[in-house]
């Protein structure tokens, strides 16, 4: 089952953005433009349109002031434009102030959210791309009975739906005096997960076997190979599945919303999901709304600025997830 | 070869018998923390969770045996075939459009460019939360002060209750999260459509095929194997719809979006009944092996047409 396993990855030519790119080697000589291209273009300026709108729509309602969203519920651009939304979610607007731009008044402390966000994110992400390098190690380039039987059991673990595994795990955590903690929410994800040895033991297993031994030869052990040699090797992989483990822990909902809701450990997805129950059913403070999920998202986008090139060109080894 | 790391005395137990057993102690110490996560929260509580399935656990304490009585109930549980069907429901549109269109986007970005700025906004929807993407699409549809409803309402066309109507509710959600995995899936395909030779297409060109024409005969029969294992992710990922119905509708209007996930998540802590809850989770995990298997079976996805 090793389908999708970095395919020859795409040549980085940042020059071709254009329409029509005079270098490109590979296809096409410079054809008359024909109409079916003209026709495609099109398709994919719709689409990217339909991908990037809901994106705008977030920012426009959320650079708005509540109370009027109803009665310009067309405009395309923000409506009595304010920072207010954004004060308001995270905490910087007084009471007054929020219920005079149509905000409730109760209390949610995104700062908290947003740290506790991090914290579980950023741990996550480290506990499981390192673990599950040094396992992945083990499966790809170590000799050892049982090892194909091991790597197998793991994998199956894809199959399991999550939920399954949860309702125990839930109890578990909770007789371990770890609900309401981030350590509860952080556990069960930390320590590796099927997808992560996966994706790293494709990579592994593409090493060519001369990089050990040499460094065998100058009487390295298998530790110091994978950290002086393996590791260095590896940073685009690492970045790319770092990426990918960090954007799930920061979306996760389904774990946190079991086991952490109680306020102090709360996380930007459960916080969002109370806050939006909580908004009454006539006249939501979709501004607010649209304001905190704007928040959730930002660091998402961050990593995106930095290592959006690398996830795109490189998401190929992920095949499985 | 093990100089390194005999520093460490891990637990290792097969010391004696070294020798013929290769790596086995250094590979011991690097797959420990892994095996300690695989074992403490995969193997275990997916045991326990088909032991609780034989009793009536419940959420404050321990069980007792009860045979297949949660499995005698699921089978006459009404809720639960509204469940099953409801989430059958899901898959279907949401697995059928999102794969059409993602072949399609992969085809166009194959065909057109090699922009990453094309290809990175494509991502861009997957990169954030279910919780972010509900929410957003459900302030957009909103019945009276929508964007999508105002637009319709201009155009002449009567306003739809998108979360309302149970008819409408899932294929609203659906297409919903069609719109967060398109893009990445499209670009799993993309990737596979690089490993196929663009002598293929050059050649198919000199012999006047249309684009049609090459898609049939080139890229589609190419691209299988990668296209049957993307469909198996997707598929599994897509029986787990929860987040955008928890943050939605609840389940409603009525039963109407109570997908098996749900069902599962409110028997288990709504109404604390872990035994009953962990039966549909077996349920649910073999269900998804066997639609699994099938899949790999039918799309013969070990072989590849590429000799």
């Amino acid at each position: 089952m090793t389908v999708l396993t970095n395919p020859r990855v795409a040549p980085s030519d940042a020059s071709a953005d254009h329409l029509e790119p005079i270098p490109s080697p590979p296809r096409r000589r410079r054809a008359r433009v024909r109409p079916g291209r003209i026709l495609a273009w099109a398709a994919l300026c719709m689409l990217m349109l339909v991908t990037l709108f809901p994106f705008y729509w977030m920012l426009r309602t959320a650079l708005s002031t509540n109370t009027v969203l109803y009665t310009h519920a067309g405009s395309l651009l923000p409506v009595d434009f304010t920072w207010g939304a954004f004060k308001r979610v995270l905490g910087l607007a007084t009471p007054a102030e929020a219920k005079a731009e149509g905000g409730s008044t109760g209390s949610i402390d995104f700062w908290l959210y947003l740290r506790n966000s991090v914290i579980v994110a950023t741990t996550i992400t480290a506990g499981q791309v390192f673990f599950s390098s040094l396992a992945a190690y083990a499966f790809a380039r170590l000799q050892w009975p049982g090892r194909d039987a091991v790597f197998f059991l793991f994998l199956t673990a894809l199959m399991i739906p999550p939920i399954f595994v949860q309702l125990p795990n839930f109890i578990l955590i909770r007789d371990l005096g770890l609900l309401n903690t981030l350590a509860g929410i952080i556990l069960p994800f930390f320590f590796m997960t099927p997808f992560a040895i996966f994706f790293m033991r494709q990579f592994f297993l593409g090493i060519s076997k001369e990089v050990e031994e040499s460094a065998k030869l100058d009487g390295a052990g298998h530790v110091r190979i994978f950290f002086r040699i393996i590791l260095p090797m590896s940073t685009t992989p690492l970045f790319t599945l770092a990426t990918l483990s960090y954007i799930t822990a920061w979306g996760e909902y389904f774990w946190p919303l079991l086991v952490a809701r109680a306020d102090e450990s709360r996380v930007l997805t459960v916080a969002l999901g109370i806050f939006r129950s909580q908004t009454p059913q006539t006249g939501p403070d979709w501004a607010g709304l649209m304001a905190g999920t704007l928040i959730a998202a930002l660091p998402v986008f961050l990593l995106f600025v930095l290592f959006g090139r690398r996830l795109v060109d490189n998401l190929g080894y992920s095949g499985i997830k | 070869m093990t100089a390194a790391q005999s520093a460490s005395p891990v637990r290792a137990p097969h010391g004696r018998r070294s020798r013929r057993l290769g790596d086995l102690r250094v590979a011991l110490l690097f797959i420990a923390p892994a095996a300690l996560g695989f074992i403490v929260f995969y193997l275990v509580p997916a045991l326990r969770g088909i032991w609780f399935s034989f009793t009536n656990q419940n959420l404050i304490g321990g069980g007792s045996f009860v045979g297949v009585g949660n499995y005698v109930r699921m089978i006459q549980d009404p809720l639960f075939w509204n469940a099953l069907g409801v989430t059958v429901e899901y898959v279907v549109i949401n697995i059928g459009v999102q794969t059409v269109l993602a072949v399609a986007i992969a085809v166009l970005m194959h065909r057109l460019t090699r922009s990453a700025l094309i290809r990175g906004i494509m991502l861009l929807p997957y990169l954030v939360a279910n919780v972010v993407v509900a929410l957003v699409w459900f302030w957009m549809l909103d019945y009276s002060t929508g964007i999508i409803n105002v637009f319709l309402d201009w155009i002449g066309v009567s306003r739809v209750a998108f979360f309302g109507n149970e008819m409408l509710v899932i294929p609203t959600i659906a297409l919903i999260n069609v719109w967060r995995f398109v893009g990445y899936t499209a670009l799993l395909i993309f990737a596979g459509l690089q490993t196929i030779p663009t002598e293929l297409y050059e050649a198919g060109a000199l012999d006047g095929a249309s684009e049609m024409r090459m898609f049939r005969s080139i890229t589609l029969p190419l691209i299988r194997p990668v296209l049957a294992l993307v469909l198996v992710i997707t598929v599994v990922g897509s029986f787990q719809i929860f987040d955008t119905v928890a943050v939605t509708t609840n389940g409603g209007p009525v039963n109407a979006t109570r997908v098996i996930y749900y069902y599962i998540y409110q028997q288990a802590f709504e109404k604390f009944d872990m035994g009953y809850a962990s039966a549909l989770g077996v349920f649910l995990l073999v269900a998804l092996s066997v639609v699994a298997y099938l899949q790999l079976k039918i799309m013969r996805s070990n072989q590849s047409d590429l000799a």
